[in-house]
């Protein structure tokens, strides 16, 4: 009943007429930038901030929200459309995503993403209402050991994630592992493989390389086939997908929520852990493992869901802890002290109009979405038709502008082009760059909850197994990895990429 | 000299003489470079002060970010700015006395023309508030039986939080332990969680999480007016009042003249009533170290830092 009331009255902030055109100001940029490959939210949040001081401040918040959230929802555009990710957070939709629009099936494609990315929203924002405060109690459970087991856990999932040969995915991984590791170490203050750059004293972000290797590196193979590209695009059917579609998608939708969800919550990765575990986790369950990578559409519907799921999510720690979970959060968290707002957990009940005010226009904000982005799915479809000569140079450009937006640095210009030369070698030698890239994003929070947890149970490693969330999550990882390395499983995988070559 | 001297907040007489007889400056934008990424103490200071300045003054501040290496890619950068009074850069303090000793970077303390100090947020020690914990001796207490078992939760290694760490232990006569987290929002989960014994932070992080967290003890001149309850280290016996201060510097480059009338006109924001509150309401407290004043006050602070510096094995 409480719930009802609360809902009533962040509905009732939502829906006034200002509020309602900010999150449709922000909703649009966002989808705006979410298209555009490399131009991320953060950039785009900074950028905006002076302008929303006079603005009421649950305008300015609704506003930046909806740009966080429709980010992730027009990554998935241009993925599916051109095999760059729009957002980092997209990278796994380019997999399935963009095979399906070779096959002529764009449309439905982008059609499965909008309604699955929906139908996140709706269930994560409920979950935000009904459940926040208890599942933000829940995630504190989660010390450093069992941070540290849960990137084990993933980690070894990674290695299902590929579709090649095992050793190459493994070796992938662990190349992401070390360039993960160029950067200052936290426990030493030691800059480690930085070549006396100070560049690199943070370490390489995560925007060059996905930018690179998908981005630059898909051009460059593009470039190669000359105008071949075009052939594909003249026998698009089907804007939206059929009964069968939707029948197939609805389960890989609702686990890519639940997981999406669960990984939102947890500070640290957020929509890309998300989007990168429900893939794997889909292609685990698929009675067609083989057939994920080639335009199946589980492969959209499942991170899709996943990665809007956690953008939304992602708000519990902030709105309920004061705690951000990533960089885009951090700028919420500055934007409400700039507006005299104490982010943290007393904003719940000192400013209950501006936390269920916010809730309920995620809500709101993600029906815009849906509403503006499916008659657009013919006008974006479109955009394939348009010769690659002209189509490239643009692309290229926004890429540039994008990955010096993320810290104004030059630097990661000249990262994205060296990870888009590495990439291009990748793609000629068939190893795939996502488990790369999962091991990039895993490998420096496993190292530091690692050494934190030693540094805390004073080098005791029985830390890892005597608690029982860090235990479970071990056991989970062995029995996985029983399963990929047991006789049985390698011996059909590998008849699997014999049929594949 | 006392530390008094420079904490004086009376500098209204800084601000009033300076402007209005010469030449207008500021006649065009000035640019602002923050050293952190947006979102940031150190970005949020500015943006407030952005909304001053173009009030007071006419003339947008335009803030840019360039994070890296904890501060230190702009502030090595700093002196291939323009010295005319337009570019200038937020430094922040005990940052760029530490990173220099710890030798990782390209700068050094005396490469950074430092104008005027405007803020600091003071070292604070903060626990989780079911922590059994309820009094700073009872963590004195506890630190003794429990030595390194006892762990401190603080932003990144060599850093202020760390620094403070130290002096913590050299004045509980201690050896706890320093748990090093990527930044403050980072640390928050492990201290709720009750994962770590304590956060040696700031005061604002108490702020925030009022009601979740409980402050133990600050290194503040005088008891902090949004919690009258918690003791400063002064009173506990310590000679420690620091935290990390914030201020703005020039390129090497810029003449004598210019360098006062930035000073001045971060006096002049300073004593902004409108800003003053927002400020205070932030948990930032506010200070007046005028250009004239820096000299003295760097080498008051570097001397100190230098001291802990001994201890941690960074200085010789």
């Amino acid at each position: 009943m409480e719930l009802l009331a609360n809902l009533q009255l962040g509905f009732g902030v939502a829906l006034a007429g200002t509020n309602i055109l900010y999150c449709f100001i922000g909703v649009l940029l966002g989808t705006l930038i979410g298209v555009l490959p490399g131009i991320g939210p953060v950039a785009t949040i900074a950028m905006l901030l002076p302008a929303t001081f006079v603005l009421p401040p649950v305008s300015a918040l609704i506003m930046l929200a909806g740009i966080y959230y429709g980010a992730s929802y027009g990554g998935s555009t241009t993925a599916i459309l051109v095999n760059l990710p729009g957002e980092v957070s997209s990278v796994v939709t380019c997999l399935d995503g963009h095979q399906m629009a070779k096959q002529g099936n764009a449309g439905k494609a982008l059609a499965i993403a909008a309604i699955g990315s929906f139908f996140a929203g709706t269930v994560a924002t409920l979950l935000v209402a009904a459940f926040a405060p208890p599942l933000a109690e829940l995630a504190l459970k989660f010390g450093p050991a069992d941070y540290f087991s849960l990137m084990v856990l993933g980690l070894i999932a990674a290695v299902v994630l590929a579709h090649g040969s095992l050793i190459k995915a493994v070796a992938m991984i662990v190349l992401g592992l070390l360039v993960g590791l160029i950067g200052t170490d936290v426990n030493s203050g030691v800059a480690r493989y930085n070549f006396g750059l100070p560049e690199l004293i943070d370490g390489v972000g995560i925007g060059p390389i996905a930018m690179g290797i998908f981005g630059f590196g898909e051009i460059i193979r593009n470039l190669e086939h000359g105008q071949k590209r075009d052939v594909f695009v003249k026998k698009v059917t089907g804007l939206m997908p059929t009964w069968q579609d939707m029948r197939i998608s609805a389960l890989p939708i609702v686990r890519g929520t639940a997981l999406g969800s669960a990984l939102g919550i947890l500070p640290g990765g957020g929509p890309i852990l998300g989007s990168f575990s429900a893939y794997t986790l889909e292609k685990k369950l698929s009675k067609y493992p083989e057939r994920f990578g080639k335009g199946v559409i589980e492969g959209v519907a499942a991170p899709e869901s996943a990665n809007n799921a956690a953008a939304q999510t992602s708000f519990i720690p902030l709105l309920t802890l004061g705690i951000p979970s990533n960089p885009v959060m951090a700028l919420m968290i500055g934007a409400m002290i700039i507006h005299g707002i104490q982010p943290g957990p007393q904003i719940m009940t000192a400013k209950p109009d501006l936390f269920w005010g916010m809730i309920a226009s995620m809500w709101v904000g993600n029906l815009l979405l849906v509403v503006l982005n499916l008659p657009m799915i013919g006008m974006w479809v479109k955009l394939l038709t348009l010769q690659y000569r002209f189509l490239y140079p643009a692309i290229l450009l926004f890429c540039c502008i994008g990955v010096y937006s993320i810290n104004n640095s030059w630097m990661d210009v000249q990262l994205a082009a060296i990870f888009g030369l590495i990439g291009y070698l990748f793609g000629k030698l068939d190893c795939e760059a996502a488990p790369l890239l999962l091991g990039f994003v895993l490998g420096p929070m496993m190292e530091e909850n690692l050494r934190r947890a030693l540094l805390l149970s004073r080098g005791d490693p029985a830390v890892f197994v005597t608690r029982p969330i860090s235990a479970t999550l071990l056991v989970l990882a062995v029995l996985l990895l029983v399963i990929v390395a047991a006789p049985s499983v390698r011996k059909k995988r590998e008849e699997t990429f014999v049929e594949e070559d | 000299m006392k530390r008094r001297d420079f904490l004086v907040m009376g500098g209204a007489v800084a601000a009033s003489m300076a402007l209005p007889a010469r030449a207008a400056f500021p006649d065009k934008p000035m640019r602002m470079i923050i050293a952190f990424a947006p979102g940031g103490e150190s970005d949020i200071g500015a943006r407030q002060q952005q909304i001053v300045f173009k009030r007071l003054f006419g003339q947008d501040m335009v803030i840019e970010s360039k994070p890296g290496a904890g501060g230190a890619l702009a502030w090595s950068q700093l002196n291939s700015y323009p010295g005319d009074g337009y570019t200038v850069m937020g430094t922040n303090l005990p940052h760029i006395v530490l990173q220099p000793l710890e030798g990782n970077v390209q700068y050094k303390t005396e490469d950074i023309t430092n104008v005027h100090m405007y803020q600091y947020t003071p070292d604070a020690i903060i626990v989780r508030a079911d922590s059994p914990l309820k009094t700073y001796a009872d963590l004195v207490k506890a630190a003794k039986e429990g030595q390194d078992k006892v762990t401190f939760a603080g932003s990144g290694t060599n850093s202020a939080n760390h620094v403070a760490h130290t002096r913590l232990n050299r004045l509980m006569g201690t050896k706890t332990t320093y748990v090093p987290f990527k930044g403050t929002g980072d640390l928050v989960s492990s201290v709720l969680g009750g994962h770590v014994t304590a956060a040696m932070s700031y005061n604002t992080l108490a702020l925030s999480q009022k009601g979740k967290m409980r402050m133990l003890a600050v290194a503040s001149e005088s008891r902090l007016a949004g919690f009258p309850d918690v003791p400063t280290f002064k009173e506990l016996g310590g000679d420690w009042v620091d935290g990390a201060y914030r201020g703005v510097g020039v390129p090497k480059s810029t003449p004598e003249d210019i360098r006062k009338r930035v000073s001045d006109i971060f006096s002049a924001i300073n004593q902004d009533p409108e800003f003053r509150k927002k400020m205070a309401d932030g948990g930032f407290e506010l200070i007046d170290v005028t250009y004239d004043k820096m000299a003295a006050f760097m080498a008051e602070r570097t001397k100190a830092y230098v001291e802990v510096a001994k201890l941690m094995g960074l200085a010789k």
